[in-house]
């Protein structure tokens, strides 16, 4: 085949690509601009991030120098109420005192703390952007595609422009997260609303329900279990990504296992790989649990 | 509460992207089949013509297909009319604006659904409540009201029960109670009662019938059973393919089919159940003889006290008791048995 290319013109063979001038000339144009832009508006984009800086220092002080005993309780305290089940308490309990033993308590709860926060903000974000796409068809195709742009762009490639404009620290590591961590939110919760029985809909009309009747009484908590299904995605989604946004100084587990990778520190990197596995599972199965009791009406059938 | 007439007038219903633009082309005849295969619309309802009694049960009845659910969703507009008109109380429901339809549905209209379309999440206490709710009516007095209706379709004890844990009779109760605890003047049923097991149906057609007695709602009933129909209908529409091939009062219908199609519907009907004595008592010719029976009364029930009484004449009396006809044991034998003619018609 190598053969062939002597034959054919030159256009043929190597893909015409633009000159490297022009193209490193148009990055010029691109980067610089956006450079500027960011410099110009620094102060604004500085106010607009503070108050999720300040909720980030103030929950992850709370978390940090409260003494432990009182943590541990309260976290048994929500993981019981939240599952009712005590398989799970004690899990965690068991799970929590060995990070503790480890040396890792402090590590956990930063890290806590971090997931906490973008997962409130992926979900106080995600529903009403996932309510918006289901009750319109033309806002569902605009969203989807930036929602798989969101997906499947490598995570390291948009911690670049994040970087460049809120600098590093935690608050960009923060919304890189989130940004990683929503799309499943947003998704969820249309599909459950789009999911919504067309019948039950359709006797809400008849009653003479309001648009905001209607979301409320009828198409929210029947898309809950779906919903609910997208609050533990973000949950896995934002501690996966915790690792990943310690790269531009989010502390934590994360930040260890950063360590263990650049030093080859073998048992330091499992060890906070398992701590993040715990605390994975904690949520996970907790969460799952608790939207399992809030459907308790569909497991009671008539027989 | 005064009941008020439903009349629908003129009514067409073309689905489709530009449903509107072959109304003329329906008027002038444009056939079902014909609108489908050349415009790819669907010709829901042609040109109905209904006037809905004032307190009394509306029975449409036709076969799946025939727009007969599409019909009963136009008298509160959940489906929105290609042309024509349905005028409640001299409003056309059709021209409302969204807040005067949402207040008409709330206050004056209220529906029970083949398929109950309750909500699984919440009991049946707060199903029943459900239309209150969206009133806004305080919560003591909605579960008050709503308590009383879920006693009168018998499901007292069961108001903490979700839907999943009652049978399809129950939840078909709860159906009902949720709607008649809106209080308002009319019912639309929308094949309430097809989903349900033939013996659990005639139990809640009499509920229906019973709470009607004294509620005298305006109730429009979809169905497709003859029997049903005939059972629950002051005034009987038959819908085929979009159109009203019939209507009247059962007796009516079953006496006097006005096509082969209606012929072979009503040919299994029990006559002895749905025609009156009046309709075939020959004029009092002398003295009145036998023994009395009331107008209104059925051929099978005339027929059985004459039976008991070992009479083979009687007399019709009307509500003061003055003799207004005779009649005869074999004539209500003749009138109960289907005539040949049907059916050879139906054949």
């Amino acid at each position: 085949m190598a053969g062939l290319c002597e034959l054919l013109p030159g256009f043929l063979c190597k893909f015409p690509a633009f000159s490297d001038a022009s193209i490193r000339g148009a990055r010029k144009v691109i980067d610089d601009g956006f450079k500027s832009l960011v410099r110009s508006y620094v102060n604004i984009i500085d106010a607009m991030v503070q108050p999720l800086q300040w909720f980030l220092n103030y929950l992850e002080r709370l978390f940090v120098s409260s003494p432990w005993p009182i943590i541990l309780i309260a976290m048994l305290a929500i993981v019981y109420f939240g599952s009712r089940n005590i398989k799970i308490t004690i899990g965690t309990a068991a799970s929590m005192c060995a990070i503790g033993l480890l040396g890792l308590w402090n590590d956990t709860m930063v890290t806590l703390a971090m997931v906490t926060v973008c997962t409130l903000i992926a979900v106080i974000v995600g529903i009403p952007i996932g309510i918006l796409m289901a009750r319109s068809d033309r806002v569902q195709a605009f969203v989807n595609p930036i929602l798989d742009v969101m997906q499947t762009m490598p995570s390291f490639v948009y911690l670049i422009p994040v970087v460049m404009i809120f600098g590093i620290g935690k608050v960009p590591g923060l919304i890189a997260v989130v940004i990683y961590a929503v799309p499943p939110m947003i998704r969820l919760t249309n599909l459950g609303i789009r999911l919504v029985d067309k019948e039950v809909l359709e006797a809400a009309d008849a009653f003479g329900s309001s648009g905001w009747q209607k979301l409320r009484n009828v198409q929210m908590p029947l898309a809950l279990p779906t919903i609910m299904a997208g609050i533990n995605q973000t949950i896995m989604m934002s501690l996966a990504m915790v690792v990943v946004a310690s790269m531009v100084g989010v502390g934590g587990l994360g930040k260890n296992v950063l360590q263990a990778i650049n030093n080859q520190f073998f048992t330091v990197g499992f060890l906070n790989g398992f701590a993040l596995v715990a605390i994975a599972i904690i949520f996970d199965r907790t969460s799952q649990a608790y939207g399992k009791r809030l459907q308790k009406h569909s497991e009671v059938i008539h027989g | 509460m005064v009941s008020h007439a439903i009349e629908v007038r003129n009514l067409y219903k073309i689905f489709g992207p530009r449903g509107g633009d072959y109304v003329d082309a329906v008027k002038n005849g444009l056939g079902k089949a014909e609108l489908n295969q050349k415009y790819g619309h669907v010709l829901g309802l042609r040109d109905i013509n209904i006037s809905m009694p004032a307190g009394g049960i509306m029975v449409v009845m036709g076969l799946s297909g025939s727009g007969k659910s599409t019909l009963i969703r136009h008298i509160n507009r959940l489906i929105d009319p290609t042309a024509g008109e349905v005028l409640y109380d001299g409003v056309d429901v059709c021209r409302m604006s969204e807040n005067d339809l949402r207040e008409f549905r709330r206050h004056k209209t209220a529906m029970v659904f083949q398929k109950f379309a309750l909500l699984p999440h919440r009991t049946v206490l707060e199903n029943t409540v459900y239309g209150l709710e969206i009133q806004g009516v305080a919560q003591a007095e909605r579960e008050k009201r709503a308590k009383q209706w879920i006693a009168r379709v018998g499901l007292a004890g069961f108001e903490n029960h979700y839907p999943n844990q009652l049978s399809g009779g129950m939840q078909q109760r709860v159906g009902l109670a949720r709607a008649l605890t809106n209080d308002a003047d009319i019912l639309l049923m929308d094949e309430a009662y097809s989903a349900l097991d033939p013996l659990i149906r005639v139990d809640m057609q009499t509920v229906l019938l019973d709470l009607q007695k004294e509620l005298k709602k305006t109730v429009v009933f979809i169905t497709h059973d003859l029997d049903e129909a005939l059972r629950l209908g002051d005034k009987i529409a038959i819908l085929r393919d979009g159109m009203v091939v019939q209507q009247g009062t059962g007796q009516e219908i079953v006496l006097n089919p006005a096509d082969e199609y209606i012929t072979a519907f009503v040919k299994e009907v029990n006559r002895g159940r749905v025609v009156n004595v009046e309709t075939i008592m020959a004029p009092l010719s002398g003295n009145p003889e036998g023994m009395p029976i009331a107008k209104g009364t059925v051929l099978e029930m005339a027929a059985r006290a004459m039976t008991a009484a070992n009479q083979t004449l009687a007399h019709v009396v009307d509500e003061a008791g003055r003799p207004i006809g005779a009649i005869s044991l074999s004539a209500i034998i003749s009138s109960m048995v289907t005539p040949t003619s049907h059916e050879a018609k139906a054949a």
